[in-house]
């Protein structure tokens, strides 16, 4: 296999493409916001457990690349028990991996999601990596509506 | 003699592919495999020089210069339609409307002919396996008109189901439109036999041809259909030209499609009389450089013979089913009983689009999607499909690569 493809589709990625965490709807849920990407034809909810300003509980449904799945699957992970904050500046520090920017010394580390950080070399899966979290980003808003990445 | 060495007794798909310099490139380090000719074909080096020399030697505007570029310009562009009437052996280059591309085409149909002959209860037939092109403009129009859109179903190969389809016509049906080769599954139908039904009931017939052209001899009289549109960059020709064949009669009768110069024949703030077939349907200066372009590409294709092309495609069809075939957890979706050179498939446990990106760093370029039909998707309960599509300058070793590079897939996703 060539490295770059390495690189794009690591271990973590392939393995939470096949078995996604916190892969189910969440019956107590006080936000669900879908998203999809008609090109691809991606789509997936988000459901989210907001008390006290904390990420209580978070869940997702869905179909998608290995990349979104993966995506979705470790942005549940890396979220629960966070504050809204630090969802918020997650969210940025993701986007500033995927598309290629240097990381701002005042966001915090990504740990496991440091493994996307071969798709800033295929353009075109940047919006696959990205779909879960603009509509996390949507449902943190407080926005109920279909969130598009096109 | 085998099957494969009459093939390539028909084509010589080395020299062929000298033509193209698209396809001496390498791309990620692999030499290009270009398996996505449904979406768009590469071009041929006379197709290049014909869209150069219009440039560099011809360049006027058409119908109006009494210079020399100008009567170039406008031999140029006539000449391209006759090109195109004997493209479709259509009887007259009044029945030759250059359009944008298939779209264009239905479009211009839909918005013309459609807007001043169907009204409200009457219906408009499609079917179940259609470009959303062929599907959204009749939707807009039976919206408009308050028509019904009505929908021939397809099986589980992909073909359209004909007693469902006759059932369907009746006598408030005025126009059938249909793709002749769908573009998602490869299905080539039966437009002869589904037209005269269609006729049979008092239907017109429009025939989306953008995946014909490129493959098979298109002979419009012979079909019967009353209109006929295709693209140009599908067929080896540049994009934003394409053609509508349409009957003279039909044509003459509907109303012109946008207003403008070249459209008429005399304008006063009182009245303006409009100009006769084919200018009726072509407002403003039109896409001069790309109709020469086509009708190069159309000779070129027509040099190396159309149905020497759909032999060898068949052959690589065949070549690329068993190939695929034969992989574990592969399936294909479309498998019509007639087919043209398209591979469209799922592989288990693996997304389309992670398909694309692996197969591209091999070399291998084909389309992961919906493919602009995703009533077809929903059809067989699938979100998308990676498609391969065939080309005449494909070989048999592209195929290889790509079964070859499916395999890595397969290592990454084990």
């Amino acid at each position: 296999m060539s490295s770059d493809l390495q690189d794009l589709y690591q271990q973590v990625i392939v393995d939470h493409s096949k078995r996604p965490r916190n892969f189910h709807p969440l019956a107590d849920a006080t936000r669900k916001v879908e998203g999809h990407n008609p090109l691809c034809g991606d789509n997936i909810t988000i459901y989210l457990k907001l008390e006290g300003g904390l990420v209580k509980d978070i869940s997702f449904e869905g179909s998608g690349c290995a990349i979104s799945t993966a995506s979705a699957s470790l942005l549940t992970e890396s979220l629960k028990g966070k504050t809204l904050a630090d969802a918020e500046s997650l969210f940025e520090s993701f986007h500033d991996l995927v598309t290629g920017l240097e990381p701002s010394h005042e966001t915090p580390g990504l740990g496991k999601l440091e493994v996307f950080s071969g798709v800033c070399d295929y353009p075109t899966r940047v919006k696959c990596a990205t779909l879960a979290w603009h509509t996390l980003h949507a449902a943190l808003k407080g926005e109920g509506e279909v969130v598009s990445t096109e | 003699m085998s099957v494969r060495a009459e093939a390539s007794a028909l084509i010589d798909v080395a020299r062929v592919r000298q033509d193209f310099p698209a396809l001496q490139q390498k791309v990620h380090g692999h030499p290009l495999v270009y398996l996505d000719n449904a979406a768009t074909t590469q071009k041929p080096r006379a197709v290049l020089d014909a869209l150069m020399q219009f440039y560099e030697r011809d360049c006027a505007n058409v119908h109006r210069g009494v210079h020399l570029l100008s009567e170039r310009a406008t031999a140029g562009y006539e000449g391209a339609r006759t090109t195109v009437r004997r493209f479709l052996n259509a009887g007259s280059t009044r029945e030759i409307i250059f359009t944008r591309g298939a779209t264009e085409g239905v479009n211009l149909v839909a918005q013309t002919w459609g807007r001043a002959n169907v009204r409200a209860g009457d219906e408009i037939l499609i079917s179940a396996l259609e470009h959303h092109s062929n599907i959204v403009p009749w939707q807009m129009l039976a919206e408009e008109k308050g028509a019904a859109l009505r929908v021939a179903p397809i099986d589980d190969r992909g073909d359209i189901v004909v007693e469902e389809f006759e059932k369907l016509l009746g006598p408030r049906t005025r126009i059938v439109a249909l793709s002749h080769v769908s573009n998602a599954l490869g299905t080539i139908n039966p437009v002869r036999e589904l037209t005269s039904k269609a006729h049979a009931a008092g239907a017109v017939v429009l025939l989306d041809g953008a995946q014909a052209a490129p493959h098979m001899k298109v002979d419009v009289r012979a079909l019967g259909c009353d209109f006929y549109a295709f693209s140009g960059h599908k067929v080896f020709g540049p994009t934003g030209i394409g053609a509508l064949y349409g009957k003279e009669a039909l044509l003459d009768a509907a109303p012109p499609y946008q207003g403008g110069g070249d459209m008429i024949r005399s304008v006063t703030f009182e009245k303006t009389v409009y100009n006769d077939l084919p200018h009726k349907f072509e407002a403003g200066t039109p896409h001069i450089a790309g109709a020469i372009g086509l009708a190069a590409a159309l000779d070129y294709i027509s040099g190396v013979g159309l149905d020497r092309i759909a032999a060898w495609e068949r052959d690589l069809l065949a070549y690329g089913t068993a190939a695929l075939s034969a992989i574990p957890g592969l399936r294909l979706i479309g498998t019509a009983r007639q087919k043209a050179g398209v591979l469209s498939f799922t592989l288990e446990g693996v997304h389309p689009h992670d398909i694309a990106t692996i197969l591209d760093r091999e070399g291998v370029a084909i389309r992961a999607g919906h493919h602009c039909a995703q009533p077809v998707m929903t059809r067989f309960g699938l979100p998308a499909t990676s498609r391969a599509s065939l080309a005449f300058y494909n070989t048999h070793q592209e195929i290889d690569a790509l079964t070859g590079a499916l395999g890595k897939v397969k290592e990454i996703f084990q």
